[in-house]
């Protein structure tokens, strides 16, 4: 009997549905972009107000985006090295952005209270194709990186530091995107799932350490999927000798 | 049921790749240029702005505070002549000073000693002088007494 209403609960959290928009063709899932819209909107209103009025003597958002910017800076120079982070700065920088505003917002915002006619609101990092998306994006900034810095000698790299590795690195290609695409998709979306069925189960004061729990993985996955982007280009460009 | 609400659904599903993926990628990609031009450049461009104003004070300090310690040392050195150089100057003032003494000293004495043997060899001559007048005058009152003992008888 429990174990019945637990499934037509987990049934009313609608995990896998989606809201379609048909665009011509292709199909497309409108709850992520919505959220996404809405978030990065958010972000990028908060980034202008931040960014408005600079002064040598940083005062308020201004403080706060100086620090993300060192944090960032920090981050992608010590993984990148000296001498490329700047070029790939604003991306890992825009990657930790996008996952950590979206991770947040997802869990921090209560979409549910929105109605729509299939699907519902939710983290964009929810959606597989984002963070397929995101992965991808990695793959083709490192093969990027480490073709453009290099040349062809960037595939020294797969029979470094002898040729037996040849084969792992290849699978590494393959395992790279999966584990960052599934890693940040199975964290998000479980700890969603665990909020709404905690909350569907104990509305009350049980959800909460949980909740935090989320926002705390949030910001963890967020670091995680930044820190390993930047790692992959790191290697890429990192000279053997 | 739950495997199939999970994933089997014909349409929808959690595995479910469309054209959601290349345009989310489109608009990553997007967002990248856009937080470029709105965040980093900007952002980027006052604290490093910043950190070469504190660095290059830092430096200007470093330098100030080099050539202060130069000009100290120098001072000290020059301190340092300077006193010797006053030290010497005392030292030979004080032998000036005092070879002036000894000579003042030594010219009085010759020239006390000088009057003195000038007064003894006054003295000295006015004695014998003295003295040959007596022993004249009493050769001539013995002769006197002489003479007169003579005649008496």
């Amino acid at each position: 009997m429990f174990f019945n209403s637990l499934l037509t609960n987990f049934a009313a959290l609608e995990v896998g549905q989606h809201l379609y928009w048909q665009i011509g063709n292709i199909r497309l899932h409108g709850q992520v972009f919505l959220t996404s819209w809405i978030l990065l909107g958010a972000l990028l209103v908060f980034i202008s107000l931040g960014t408005k009025k600079m002064e040598n003597d940083p005062k308020g958002i201004q403080n706060l985006l100086e620090f993300l910017w060192d944090y960032i800076r920090d981050l992608a120079r010590t993984q990148i090295g000296e001498k490329v982070y700047r070029d790939w700065m604003p991306f890992i920088g825009t990657l930790f952005l996008f996952v950590f505003v979206s991770n947040w917002g997802g869990a921090l915002i209560p979409w549910r209270l929105i109605k729509l006619p299939s699907g519902e609101l939710g983290a964009p990092t929810a959606d597989i194709n984002t963070t397929i998306a995101l992965a991808l994006l990695v793959s083709l900034s490192y093969f990027y990186a480490g073709l453009s810095n290099k040349g062809w000698r960037y595939f020294e790299y797969y029979v470094h530091p002898t040729p037996i590795m040849l084969p792992f690195k290849i699978l590494e290609d393959f395992t790279k995107p999966l584990s960052l695409s599934f890693r940040l998709f199975g964290n998000i979306l479980a700890d969603e799932l665990v909020v709404g069925v905690l909350v569907f189960l104990v509305p009350l004061i049980l959800p909460i350490p949980v909740m935090f729990l989320g926002l705390f993985t949030s910001a963890i996955q967020a670091l995680i999927f930044a820190t390993l982007a930047a790692y992959y280009i790191g290697e890429a460009v990192e000279e053997h000798h | 049921m739950l495997a199939f609400n999970f994933f089997g659904a014909t349409e929808g599903g959690l595995f479910d790749i469309n054209a959601t993926l290349p345009l989310m990628a489109i608009q990553v990609i997007a967002l990248t240029y856009i937080l470029n031009s709105l965040f980093f450049k900007p952002v980027g461009n006052v604290v490093e702005k910043r950190e070469k104003f504190v660095s290059n004070n830092i430096i200007e300090a470093k330098n100030k505070l080099s050539e202060v310690k130069k000009l100290e040392a120098d001072l000290l050195t020059q301190l340092q002549s300077a006193r010797t150089e006053a030290q010497r100057i005392v030292s030979e003032a004080e032998s000036e000073s005092d070879k002036l003494y000894k000579e003042a000293l030594e010219l009085a004495n010759n020239e006390a000693n000088a009057s003195k043997e000038k007064a003894r060899l006054e003295i000295e001559s006015q004695t014998s002088a003295a003295r040959d007048q007596l022993s004249k005058q009493a050769d001539e009152l013995s002769e006197l007494i002489v003479n007169r003992l003579i005649l008496e008888k």
